[in-house]
């Protein structure tokens, strides 16, 4: 089961917070710090993989990949493989970046619902639930179609992209 | 220059309307962006709570209002902050119609809330509604937040919804439908008993998505009982079968991978399904086979069905030809260059060695390789690996190298683990008790205070004990080689209570057993032991309880005692300390010392912590005491069974005895009250129906009846009223009456206090230990590496370099601790230590010592330290360190700025340029990559390199500057690994 999904930047600044099993806020802060600590004193060229059992208590993994700015993390438990994981973590960027059309940083920042939209697309209750990238951008686009429809007030278009192809 | 920069603050400004929100919310983004501590980010966060609190409960906000607000609060409780005023405006908007609000409200409160928060019930109601809904979007944000917030107890109000969407016609809530019934399996299996048939049948279904997802529950339930599964193995062999023939759409592809990820959850339910069943596992290899032929081991998803189809095949009844094929992708993953694959490599030879044990010694080059590698991750994989092969004859090499990663590392958490995994290697493969007695004392050295204390009570056993074969001569040679090491020890700063006690006790036992060492050395140093860990009380007890039997010993052998005055203060500093434990300790001493030899030798025999001591349970030798009280007139004791007004105890005590048994808190729930007909009965009138003395369930109205009754039982002693006593005897009733016959008993166990606590406790039998000493002729292999591979796989040819490298790592432990006791808790100092271990060190260890020691070295929580420390490692030591990051910055950011394509930004990425941290990173940055020109330094600047539009990536680029958020890059070419 993963337990957890995060992203955060190199400053160690938390940019999305998944947890599946339940921690409390003041606990998130602290991981995030731990993580932050755990992955910025890593080497560049050695494996994405971390025994994060000292921070998430035993029977846990942690995988995670660098872009750019930010790091991709996962924490799982050993039922999960870890190379797939880390696919995973790619398969999770790929959408985004189908989505949001060469996706930064600032796009995970500002569009916090539609990354949770996608996140919930794809791993569902902490277990994976659809792992291809064009199924899920079909998803998404089609729920922000939706939402768009079905709703009152002024939509504002969700992703960067949208307000520059005005 | 000066246009561009304000066009970018114009792009700036159009762009809050683009993002929807408003410009409090950037304000709040660039300033969080902007914070160059943590403090500060506090304190810009805590006023952002302050206004949201005041704003967010003001009355007719426009909903829209609501749903920003709503967003801020999530956006400050990722940052690790309290927002929990606002959670009821979230649930509040789980009720809105709107598609929209509904989906942020849920969002909001499956981030918010966990299932046994108190404003779940306020949504439950929601939640029901919402799965009946049409709009199949309203079901999906429900079926999210139902596995999220529904805990045991309100499964049931949602279990009939949830299983009807089984049958929608989307797939998409099938899928989500079937996920949430998996969690309702894991949160109360019994909830959902009835429902696996349905998991089966959607195995069957249509889309391919929903059979995968369908996969994740039959994996847990397979994984509980795998028996009633076994028919399926057949159809998860053609679904496998299928995925593997690309019989599923294109959609599933990833790159060029049919659906993978399904093809590894199927194979881990083969893996289990198959284990240990022969029938079962024939099904398989044909299809586990031709998966091995198929996959792309070039893609990094290819590689990880090829793992999952190494586990599986290390799982299912051996197949010769199939372990051929892991072994052949094992070599190949071992010989990569990728980290990654040498990690899964590792991981897949430590579950085929169990099969076939042969296959590890081709590797062991690659092993050793791993096991030097800077990787963290890499090496502790690999000592998994090790740990899992140690036999008697490699396990010397196999522990020392545990135990200098040990030495090497700060980390406590595995520190702990990586000490009990040497105590069980040496212990259950030493080759020799001495071996075993230096490898302990190095574990407890380094990692006292993390091993268990059960450990050191094995280990004075065992000292104790010796080979136990009939050699003395071999047992007390063994102690006093303990003795010395011990003696040699102890003078060493800071040493963990535990390894203390064992020094004590194993000092007042054989310190002076050889006569080689006076009992004035010996006591000098115990006491020296009991003043330096002045603060540590069982050590002091440990220390005292030593003196007293050394004193013993040289009493009963006839020698006169003279005390040390340092001994003589001790004692009576003791004698009069605030732990009674150590008072009697030192009475005790004291008494001893002024008894003649014959009862000291009664009391304290020599070396015999390991006989048994009898203990006479009837406490016959009081039996003319008790007669003499008798004749003068005391009471007969009477046993508690028979005493009077609660004759039916033991009655009660049969009934419900395991409740008697254990006298603690109670954890368990109380039972629901009852029907209040039934508990509103006077005790009176229930009186003589003796059936419902039995009832065991304590309901709250009865309990209260019980504690009112108390008077008239104790009164009356009358045998009715006995019905409800079963709560109040157990409360009141036991101490009272056995309090006469305890303090006699304590009273003569306290006399052998000093002695046997230390035996009962060491009781704990140690485990058959091999003593293996058939020493092989060495072979002579000159390069290090394959010295060491020949010890680890080929056993026979490490014996002459162990002693060696013991005596050196000796030398080197104790240099280590002069060097921190000069100056300790200088951080800059034992660096320096382990600067000087380094040195000590034979050159292949270098690297891999170093590197972890110089970045753990700092266990504060600043990430900016640990990048200085990613700056150059080398460097750390040297305090003027910073100083020289200080003077090389200068030109490099200089040289940034000419490098900066667009020269209208550089402007703004001044403003972010002054912030500390930032610019250790710039530096190493720059140091680290070859291609400055593009480095601007900001995250977006790759889009030069790669979008297909430029345009909108330099607006977009110049926006990021504006919002000031993160700009610093590792890899310029953002994404570029992504798709290449």
């Amino acid at each position: 089961m993963i337990r957890s999904v995060m992203v955060m930047n190199t400053q160690g600044k938390p940019r999305l917070a998944k947890f599946y099993d339940f921690q409390g806020f003041v606990l998130v802060s602290l991981l995030n710090v731990d993580c932050d600590t755990v992955l910025c004193s890593r080497a560049e060229n050695v494996s994405n993989f971390l025994d994060a059992a000292s921070i998430f208590g035993p029977d846990s993994s942690l995988v995670y990949k660098h872009y750019a700015t930010l790091y991709f993390v996962l924490v799982f438990d050993s039922s999960e493989n870890e190379l797939a994981m880390l696919d995973l973590i790619q398969v999770f960027v790929e959408t985004l970046d189908k989505c949001f059309k060469n996706v930064c940083e600032l796009d995970i920042v500002f569009n916090y619902s539609k990354i949770h939209t996608i996140l919930d697309e794809m791993i569902f209750g902490g277990q994976v639930l659809e792992t291809s990238s064009t199924e899920l951008v079909k998803a998404v686009e089609e729920i922000s179609r939706l939402e768009s429809a079905s709703n009152s007030i002024t939509l504002v278009p969700k992703s960067v992209s949208g307000w520059r192809n005005r | 220059m000066e246009q561009l920069k304000t066009i970018g603050r114009e792009l700036a400004m159009g762009s809050q309307g683009g993002f929807g929100q408003s410009k409090e919310f950037l304000e709040l983004v660039k300033s969080i962006g902007e914070a160059r501590s943590k403090a500060e980010e506090d304190r810009i966060v805590l006023h952002e709570i302050e206004t949201l609190k005041r704003r967010i409960s003001e009355p007719d906000i426009p909903k829209r209002k609501m749903k920003e607000f709503i967003i801020r609060l999530v956006y400050i409780e990722m940052l690790g902050h309290d927002a929990s005023f606002g959670y009821i405006h979230a649930v509040k908007m789980t009720h809105d119609d709107t598609l929209l609000l509904k989906r942020t409200g849920y969002l909001a409160v499956t981030l918010f809330l966990n299932d046994d928060h108190d404003l779940i019930i306020l949504i439950v109601n929601t939640i029901q509604k919402d799965l009946k809904s049409d709009n199949y979007l309203i079901v999906c944000a429900a079926l999210n937040a139902v596995c999220r917030l529904i805990n045991d107890e309100t499964i049931p109000a949602v279990l009939p919804q949830v299983v009807d969407l089984l049958g929608h016609q989307k797939e998409a809530v099938r899928k989500k439908a079937i996920m949430a019934l998996h969690r309702f399996y894991h949160k109360s299996p019994s909830s959902v008993s009835h429902l696996f048939s349905n998991f089966r049948k959607r195995l069957c279904d249509n889309d391919p998505g929903v059979m995968g997802a369908t996969l994740c529950p039959l994996f847990d339930l397979i994984t509980v009982d795998v028996n009633s599964y076994k028919d399926l193995v057949v159809s998860f062999v053609s679904i496998l079968k299928q995925v593997a023939e690309r019989r599923l759409p294109k959609g599933y592809d990833y790159h060029q991978m049919p659906a993978p990820f399904i093809q590894i959850r199927l194979l881990k339910i083969l893996a289990l399904l198959g284990s240990g069943d022969k029938l079962a596992s024939e099904k398989m290899y044909t299809v586990v086979g031709d998966i091995f032929k198929k996959c792309d081991s070039t893609s990094n998803i290819g590689n990880a069905v090829l793992y999952e189809c190494i586990c599986c095949v290390s799982s299912i009844y051996p197949n010769p030809k199939l372990l051929e094929a892991a072994a052949d992708v094992i070599s190949r993953f071992l010989k990569s260059d990728s980290h990654n694959l040498k990690y899964m490599g590792i991981d897949a030879l430590g579950r085929l060695i169990k099969i076939s044990p042969e296959i590890a010694e081709q590797h062991q080059l690659a092993v050793i390789d791993c096991l030097e590698d800077p990787d963290d991750t890499l090496k502790r994989k690999t000592f998994e690996l090790l740990y899992k092969m140690t036999k008697s004859s490699n396990v010397e090499v196999i522990v020392d190298r545990m135990i200098d990663y040990m030495i090497s590392i700060n980390d406590n958490h595995y520190k702990t683990y990586i000490a009990s995994r040497c105590v069980e290697l040496a212990e259950q493969f030493a080759p020799s008790n001495h071996w075993f007695i230096q490898t302990m004392n190095k574990v407890f050295e380094h990692a006292g205070d993390l091993v268990n204390i059960k450990v050191a009570h094995n280990l004075m056993r065992l000292i104790a004990e010796g080979f136990g074969e009939d050699d003395d001569a071999a047992d007390s040679q063994l102690r006093s080689s303990a003795v010395e090491s011990y003696l040699r020890i102890i003078g060493e700063p800071k040493l963990p209570s535990v390894f203390l006690q064992v020094i004590c006790w194993v000092f007042g036992e054989y310190g002076t057993a050889d006569g080689k060492y006076s009992a004035s050395y010996i006591t000098g140093k115990l006491c020296d032991v009991a003043e330096a860990y002045s603060s540590d009380e069982t050590v002091k007890a440990y220390a005292v309880t030593a003196l007293m039997k050394i004193y013993a010993f040289e009493i009963a052998s006839g020698r006169k005692v003279d005390m040390l005055p340092e001994c003589q203060s001790l004692v009576e500093e003791l004698s009069a300390s605030h732990s009674t434990d150590l008072q009697q300790r030192a009475y005790e001493l004291q008494a001893v010392v002024s008894l003649d030899a014959h009862a000291v030798e009664s009391i304290m025999p020599l070396d015999a912590s390991c006989e048994d001591i009898e203990i006479d349970k009837n406490l016959s030798f009081l039996n003319s005491y008790v007669q003499q009280s008798l004749e003068n007139g005391a009471q007969p004791y009477i046993p508690e069974s028979q005493r009077s007004g609660v004759l039916d105890i033991s009655n009660f005590r049969s009934q419900d005895q395991p409740e008697a048994s254990m006298h603690g808190l109670r954890f368990e729930a109380y039972e629901l009250p009852k029907a209040p007909a039934t508990s509103r009965i006077p005790p009176a009138s229930v009186a003589p129906s003796t059936e419902l003395v039995p009832v065991p369930e304590p309901s709250y109205s009865r309990e209260t009846h019980q504690v009112a009754s108390v008077p008239s039982i104790s009164d009356a002693g009358s045998t009715e009223l006995r019905l409800r006593l079963d709560g109040v005897q157990r409360k009141w009733g036991k101490p009272t009456y056995s309090s006469p016959t305890s303090s006699t008993s304590n009273a003569s166990q306290s006399t052998s206090n000093g002695v046997t606590q230390v035996d009962s406790a060491a009781n704990v039998n140690s485990k058959a230990r091999h003593t293996h000493d058939s020493r092989k002729p060495q072979a002579e292999i000159t390069p290090e590496k394959q010295k060491l591979a020949a010890s680890l796989f080929g056993g026979p040819s490490k014996t002459e370099k162990r002693p060696t490298s013991a005596s050196h790592k000796v030398a080197k432990a104790s240099s280590h601790a002069a060097e921190k006791s000069q100056a300790p808790k200088a951080a800059v100092v034992s660096n320096q230590a382990t600067l000087e271990k380094i040195n000590h060190q034979p050159p292949p260890d270098l690297l891999d010592l170093g590197e972890p020691t110089v970045t753990n070295s700092a266990p504060s929580v600043d990430p900016f330290k640990q990048l200085e420390g990613l700056l150059d490692p080398t460097q750390v030591t040297s305090t003027v360190n910073h100083g020289a990051v200080g003077a090389t910055e200068a030109p490099d950011i200089m040289a940034l700025y000419v490098g900066t394509p667009v020269g209208g930004q550089s402007s703004s990425a001044e403003n972010s340029l002054p912030s500390n941290s930032y610019d250790v990173n710039l530096t190493s940055e720059l140091s680290n990559l070859t291609s400055g020109t593009t480095n601007a330094g900001a995250t977006l600047s790759t889009q030069f390199t790669k979008g297909p539009n430029p345009k909108d990536a330099l607006e977009k680029d110049a926006l990021v500057r504006q919002m000031g958020v993160t700009p610093s890059s590792q890899n310029p070419n953002l994404f570029s690994d992504l798709l290449g």
